[in-house]
């Protein structure tokens, strides 16, 4: 690590952690089962209930907390897949061209032309619902688009000479893809990584309102958002507060994501 | 003679990374008469640019003109207000960039673009300002001057859209026009006819100019006086005869005496070559860009390749090493032929013939460290690892001559001419017996490229590695080749020992190109001039060096 880390990392940094731990312990530490109706419908803030309830009477801080480990850890495995997939079949493509490109870009075209939502709609509804399929499913969808960007990066960084040389010492495959191309596009795919994993919770919301995602009575963020919707037309801030946990996590994510990408830029000059 | 501008103790400084200012031109002082061309010269970096850029009392973005006076005509341009700059830009004062081909408007016709600065002054109207652009185009013997100018900046070549920016820099009769590196992006036979264009172009005009160059060979035949800079600093100042006669710091004795490197060259060896190129015929999709080549090289010695960019020469290396496999002919090496493709090449094949590119910015992963780069063909070719291969890529610095501790470093942290230099030692650790240098020098400055040079031939005198040296520079091939082949539009016009193929008769085409080659004294450009085409004036204003490309 760099000895000067900017604040706004450290506040990231430190916000990503917080999270990352209350996914790991969260279970344990909350006060009630996540199913369990507790109280009245949308009560207010109070000490037996610190966020409240909601739309069915469960406690929001029990929810919150066994939804962090799933909303958390499904995009999070999804995108760490769909980054594996699709930067490198990106590579190969940039990297031998000809057919292989041919074909992969072809596949690829096909998959996104395919209403995403609509996509997953019909695969989930065909297979059995469980959390492996889901994250299977979110993964492959969203290679597609890594692989456009790790591919479009990488044929920039192809053509020059320093690859090249790399090929004409009769490197391996192998070797041109991880050692030369790989460091030289990671910025945009770490950039773009930070991103993804945003959407792929704000995905995995939309799924779960639409029933294909988690199942209830479990609980995760985007579909606690979706459940007490109706609480805004009251004035209730109840929804907000799965909504500001999705915020805060996308923007500590970030905040790590820009740091790294400096540092990463930083070597390389002007 | 009237005293028209006057700079004194400028410092420019510019805005770091850091958030600091910078100084980047320390207290440089220039004076400069009416009708007088005043030569800047030095390296990338030495801050001409910037200077001549004060002149117009203008500083780049992230640059500012922190201290001094910028005198014209009496007038202080330091610190005027912004509308008082304008009415003086592109009237009394006016630039002439580098590169033509960025500085025009694609969208717009070449006239229209060269009497905007004249109109918009209110200076001329426009059919005024038109006549005055035809003549000028005449003047610089452009080609159909009254129809010229209705061309767009695509449709003619860079030479003479680097002649219609000097015609639009000249069109508001300004009183003083800077010239920064003009002839730079062009090839050498289009320089020459440029520099002779400008020459004439400011003799007559009653106007003072400055010309900015890291060439001294091209500053001496154009300049009455020259300043050079180095680091932000005049380092020496005086006519050109002076300069160039009794040069007092030792950077400028370094400047001039550049360029006289010469090699003699060595007889062939009695055995068979060891690399040879038999009737190589090559293309990229339809367009033939090399037709029957030839070329032999012999173990230890040097081979140029010589031409203008588009002759096929850099194709020629690329079929050499096999990234462009051939449509008709081979490749041999140690009388076997080679296979057509790298990628069927065995490993030690691969091996022994090893490339340096032109670019060494590209030519190096940014992402490695220079004992990764270097290191890495020893570990690949000779399975070299650990400390053994670290104390191997030390030696490699050291015959490099680089200190071994830029093993730990990346390449970002280099020069342009360190760079090169670890490019050259990632080739030499592959212990190759041909060693194909692509232009090794023209991204690099003059005394860097010099000394890149030097260290080329001490590693072959010590190694006995054979160069195919590429390049478009005559003066490079008379300091370091052994024969020389001269290419034009994808043939070999001419090819044999360098004495031979410098000695006339010459192909006329071998003729141009060694004219060309400007020389360290003040009357040759003139004498160059009466020789060629301005014996008889060109038909139409057709340049010799675009009448020369004919075949």
């Amino acid at each position: 690590m760099t000895p000067r880390m900017p604040w706004s990392a450290r506040l990231g940094l430190a916000l990503t952690l917080l999270f990352a731990l209350l996914a790991l312990v969260g279970p344990w530490i909350a006060p009630y089962d996540e199913a369990r109706v507790v109280g009245e419908v949308w009560e207010p803030f109070s000490r037996a209930h610190p966020l409240g309830t909601d739309h069915l009477g469960r406690d929001m801080l029990s929810r919150m907390l066994y939804g962090a480990r799933r909303t958390i850890g499904i995009a999070l495995a999804a995108t760490c897949l769909s980054f594996v997939l699709g930067t490198t079949l990106g590579y190969l493509a940039a990297t031998l061209g000809g057919w292989v490109d041919a074909v992969l870009s072809r596949v690829v075209d096909t998959l996104m032309s395919i209403p995403t939502l609509i996509f997953a709609l019909v695969v989930l509804a065909v297979l059995p619902p469980s959390v492996t399929v889901l994250i299977l499913v979110m993964a492959v969808l969203d290679s597609t688009r890594v692989f456009r960007l790790a591919r479009a990066v990488a044929m920039d960084v192809v053509v020059l000479e320093f690859v090249e040389a790399a090929r004409l010492r009769g490197e391996g495959l192998g070797w041109i893809v991880l050692r030369e191309i790989g460091p030289n596009t990671l910025p945009p795919l770490l950039a773009e990584f930070g991103m993804r994993f945003c959407f792929a919770i704000l995905f995995l919301s939309s799924l779960s309102f639409l029933g294909l995602g988690i199942q209830p009575p479990a609980a995760d963020w985007g579909g606690m958002v979706r459940d007490n919707a109706n609480a805004i037309a009251f004035g209730l801030p109840v929804p907000l507060v799965p909504a500001a946990a999705i915020a805060l996590l996308t923007v500590a994510v970030n905040l790590v994501v820009d740091w790294q990408l400096r540092r990463a830029t930083a070597g390389r000059g002007a | 003679m009237s005293l028209l501008l006057e700079i004194r103790d400028l410092h420019v400084e510019a805005l770091g990374e850091d958030g600091r200012w910078h100084e980047i031109v320390g207290g440089v002082s220039v004076t400069l008469e009416r009708s007088r061309v005043l030569g800047l010269i030095g390296e990338s970096g030495a801050g001409k640019s910037t200077l001549g850029l004060a002149a117009l009392g203008y500083a780049r973005r992230g640059v500012r003109l922190a201290r001094g006076s910028i005198r014209l005509d009496g007038e202080e341009l330091l610190g005027a207000p912004y509308e008082r700059l304008r009415e003086i830009r592109g009237r009394r004062v006016t630039y002439v960039a580098q590169s033509a081909a960025a500085a025009f408007n694609p969208a717009f016709r070449i006239e229209d673009q060269c009497i905007e600065a004249a109109v918009a002054h209110g200076l001329m109207d426009e059919a005024e300002a038109r006549a005055e652009a035809r003549r000028l185009f005449a003047k610089l013997r452009l080609p159909d001057p009254e129809t010229f100018g209705r061309r767009y900046p695509h449709q003619v070549s860079g030479g003479q859209l680097q002649r219609a920016m000097t015609v639009m820099a000249l069109v508001p009769r300004p009183d003083l026009v800077v010239f920064d590196e003009p002839t730079t992006a062009l090839d050498v036979t289009t320089q020459i006819e440029v520099l002779a264009a400008i020459k004439t172009a400011i003799e007559g005009e009653d106007l003072a100019a400055i010309y900015i160059t890291h060439d001294l060979a091209l500053v001496v035949q154009i300049a009455h006086r020259i300043l050079v800079l180095k680091d932000g600093r005049a380092v020496e100042e005086g006519e050109t005869s002076e300069i160039l006669e009794r040069p007092r710091q030792p950077y400028t004795r370094a400047l001039v005496h550049l360029r006289r490197r010469f090699r003699p060259e060595r007889p062939r060896p009695a055995e068979p070559p060891l690399l040879e190129v038999r009737g190589v015929e090559a293309a990229y999709g339809a367009v033939r860009v090399l037709e029957d080549v030839d070329l032999a090289l012999w173990r230890g010695r040097t081979v140029a390749v010589v031409g203008e960019s588009g002759s096929g020469k850099t194709t020629l290396a690329r079929v050499v090493t096999g990234l462009l496999p051939p449509r008709r002919g081979e490749v041999r090496l140690d009388g076997r032929p080679l296979q057509p493709s790298y990628r069927r090449r065995s490993r030690d094949d691969l091996r022994r013939i090893q490339l340096v590119y032109q670019m060494p910015d590209v030519a190096l992963n940014p992402r490695q460290t220079v004992e990764e780069i270097v290191g890495r063909p020893l570990t690949f070719y000779f399975d070299v690892r650990g400390t053994a291969r670290r104390r191997r890529v030390e030696e490699l610095l050291d015959a490099v001559e680089l200190p071994a501790s830029f093993a730990d470093r990346y390449p970002a942290e280099l020069s342009g001419g360190q760079k090169q230099r670890v490019a050259i030692a990632r080739a030499l650790a592959a212990e190759p017996e041909v060693m194909i240098c692509d232009e090794v020098t023209s991204a690099l400055d003059v005394q860097v490229a010099d000394a890149v040079l030097a260290l080329l031939l001490e590693l072959q005198a010590r190694t006995g590695i054979a160069y195919l040296y590429i390049t478009h520079d005559l003066a490079t091939v008379k300091a370091i080749a052994d024969e020389i082949v001269v290419m034009l539009r994808g043939r070999v016009v001419e090819s044999g020992p360098k004495s031979e193929v410098l000695a006339p008769p010459h192909h006329p085409y071998t003729e141009l190109l060694l004219s060309s080659v400007p020389e360290m004294e003040t009357g040759w450009l003139d004498r160059i001039l009466r020789r060629r085409g301005h014996r008889a004036a060109p038909v139409a204003g057709n340049a010799p060096a675009e009448a020369g490309r004919m075949p």
